[in-house]
């Protein structure tokens, strides 16, 4: 067991600036394998500024990011290496829209992992039975619901075989008849051992699979903890104010 | 009285036609005197010409230097390589027609033209068997990419992409020998819709990447990238085609070591392809800045690299959304070729200067230049009409 306790992603004191604006103040984070780590507080917080300097679709200025023992640096061969082991699934899903749902999912392990076709689209149609849907492999993702959607781009990021997935917002552009089909894709995901960073304000996932929870505000985080921890003794009065905003939804 | 409404039949074509014209064309009185006037100016303009085109017009200066308008000064000799070249062509577009576009009236069409042409119009004996087999040909490549599209697809588009090389070959011929059906045919031979076709058709395959890596030098991230592409861009489009033609005509040979020279057709070529591509750039840009900042990250985040990223993203989803206004550029890069008659090339204008010059057929003005009209008009109306149902085929599936 001691496998897993290992450290995979450590972030020291990592500060961000867009110009003047200081985003994000000296964060501090060590997540371990296997470990689901909600993230949630209020808009301009910092939180997708965040969770993007992991794979570097940010730069930070100052600050240390180790993934899986790789260091994030201006190294062009680090930076690919890191996104070959993180997957990211964004609010609006950004899938390709001129790929079919199977072009979309083996397009990145044909051309950077270098698979042959046919084992990645083997591999493409398992992941697409995993999110419940098969059938549609071959339509244009203009011609899927939003929920739907969102399930091929988690299926597109497992296609790459990461060891990390980033999740940030992945319901708030959905309809709330559709929140529940992605979540139980993402609940599954969680419970198959995957290590995973999720911007949400779904409290109920949180609830469901979360092992610790950070609120961030003004660029910094406030206060972490076990989801029980947070939701029935919070320590920070904004922490406190925050939840109560969320929850009396 | 809404009962009576009931029982009114439907609506027939013929009403709703007297409909739509008195709505459009008679809906107020000066709405009515408009039509009336345009009506008048246009029959009396259509009645004038085709009066002049039925009893005044001489289409004999057509019909005696058809060859001429068509190939210019191409020896007789080797003519039969222009036609092996088309029967390629032919061949090549019969198995995509089979291939990817089984049932279309399109291919009909394209297929049986030249055969149209040849009984239409008074082609000299060889010629007008040759565009029949031009037909026969397509239509035998038709049906071998109808009954084996999946063997045949991998050499269509071999075909397709060796078609210029094959194209230039060909027409230039390789031997040194005075005499023989493989004997090079110099490029000041080269002329009327032979030349003009050749410069379209070079200026176009090469401008469209120099154009699309224009595009994509104008939002590198390197400085000096950057710069070259704006500056090129912009000197470019800030000049017209012709002062291009006359310094590549008059200028470029005073850079060059003595002695050197550089083909006049090849120069030709050049000028219009650097021209073309920079007004090509422009719109491939408009394209690249039509794409959402998301596929980038998303791409970037699957571990695809900046040309991955290019090739199989961006690209794709940029150049569709401008087909219509390449096609467009495509088709002024055509129209414009007829510019390389000022600095003394033979295309299809400068052949019909030369024509007129004739004595025989002084003061014939009207009936060449119409002809020469009519032929630009039938074949840029083809590349747009192309395109047209090239987009909707694309369309499949987007968004
Ligand atoms: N590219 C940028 N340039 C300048 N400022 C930016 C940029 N991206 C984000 N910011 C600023 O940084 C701060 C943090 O933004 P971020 O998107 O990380 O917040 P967030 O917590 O994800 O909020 P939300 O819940 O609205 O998504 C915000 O104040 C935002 O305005
Ligand atoms: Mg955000």
């Amino acid at each position: 067991m001691t496998h897993e306790a290992e450290t995979i992603i450590s972030v020291q004191d990592v500060h961000k600036w867009y110009g003047d604006f200081h985003a994000l103040r000296g964060i501090n984070m060590e997540v371990k394998r296997r470990e689901v780590i909600v993230i949630f507080g209020p808009s301009g917080s910092g939180k997708s500024t965040f969770i993007r300097t992991i794979n570097r679709l940010e730069e930070h200025q100052r600050g240390k990011i180790i993934v899986d023992g790789i260091e994030l640096s201006h190294d062009v061969r680090n930076i690919e290496q890191i996104r070959m082991e993180t997957g990211m699934v964004f609010q609006q899903f950004n899938l390709f829209p001129h790929l079919t749902v199977l072009q979309n999912i083996t397009l990145a392990p044909i051309q950077v992992r270098k698979w042959t076709k046919q084992k990645a689209e083997e591999i493409a149609m398992q992941l697409l039975e995993r999110v419940g849907i098969p059938e549609q492999a071959h339509k244009y993702p203009g011609q899927l619901s939003g929920g739907q959607q969102q399930r091929v781009a988690i299926a597109r990021s497992l296609a790459m075989q990461p060891k990390i997935m980033l999740f940030d917002e992945p319901t708030s552009a959905l309809d709330p008849e559709m929140i529940k089909e992605v979540l139980d894709v993402m609940i599954e995901l969680a419970k198959s051992g995957m290590t995973m960073l999720v911007v949400t304000h779904e409290m109920g996932f949180a609830r469901a699979v979360a092992d610790r929870m950070f609120f961030f505000d003004q660029g910094q985080i406030v206060e972490s903890g076990t989801p029980d921890e947070i939701f029935k003794s919070p320590k920070e009065e904004r922490t406190k104010l925050f939840l109560s905003q969320i929850l009396s939804h | 009285m809404a009962n009576i409404d009931n029982v009114l039949p439907p609506l027939t074509e013929r009403s709703t036609i007297l409909r739509w014209l008195r709505k459009n064309l008679f809906g107020s009185w000066l709405d009515s005197l408009l039509t009336v006037v345009g009506l008048l100016i246009v029959y009396w303009a259509v009645k004038g010409f085709l009066t002049w085109a039925f009893t005044v017009a001489e289409w004999r200066v057509i019909s005696a230097n058809l060859r001429l308008l068509m190939i210019g000064q191409y020896p007789i000799e080797q003519v039969g390589r222009l036609w092996l070249w088309l029967a390629f062509l032919a061949f090549l577009a019969g198995n995509s027609f089979g291939i990817w576009a089984r049932r279309s009236w399109l291919a009909v069409g394209v297929l049986a033209l030249p055969a149209v042409l040849a009984l239409v119009f008074p082609f000299e004996g060889s010629a007008r068997n040759w565009l029949l087999a031009l037909t026969v040909i397509g239509a035998a490549g038709w049906l071998g990419g109808w009954t084996k599209p999946e063997v045949l697809k991998r050499s269509v588009i071999v075909g397709w992409v060796i078609a210029l090389p094959v194209i230039i070959l060909l027409t230039h011929g390789f031997s040194e020998s005075t005499t023989g059906f493989w004997t090079v045919a110099r490029t000041n031979l080269w002329g009327g819709l032979l030349l003009t076709f050749l410069l379209t058709v070079v200026a176009i395959l090469f401008s469209f990447p120099l154009g699309v890596l224009l595009a994509l030098g104008r939002r590198s991230e390197l400085p000096v990238v950057r710069w070259f592409s704006v500056l090129y861009i912009e000197l470019v489009r800030g000049v017209p085609l012709i002062t291009i033609l006359f310094m590549a005509q008059l200028m470029l040979p005073l850079f060059l070591p003595q002695g050197m020279t550089i083909d006049r057709v090849l120069r030709a070529m050049v000028g219009i392809t650097l021209f073309s591509a920079a007004y090509l750039a422009e719109n491939v840009r408009g394209g690249l800045q039509a794409i959402p900042k998301g596929q980038y990250e998303a791409a970037q985040a699957l571990g695809l690299s900046g040309a991955q990223t290019m090739i199989f993203i961006i690209l794709p989803q940029a150049l569709r959304l401008v087909i219509p206004i390449l096609v467009g550029q495509f088709i002024a890069v055509f129209k414009d070729t007829a510019l390389v008659a000022i600095v003394g090339l033979l295309d299809l204008v400068g052949i019909a200067k030369t024509v007129l010059a004739q004595p025989e057929f002084l003061g014939l003005q009207r009936e060449v230049y119409v002809f020469v009209s009519l032929v630009y008009w039938v074949l840029s109306y083809g590349m747009s009409y192309l395109s047209q149902r090239l987009e909707e085929r694309l369309g499949v599936g987007k968004r």
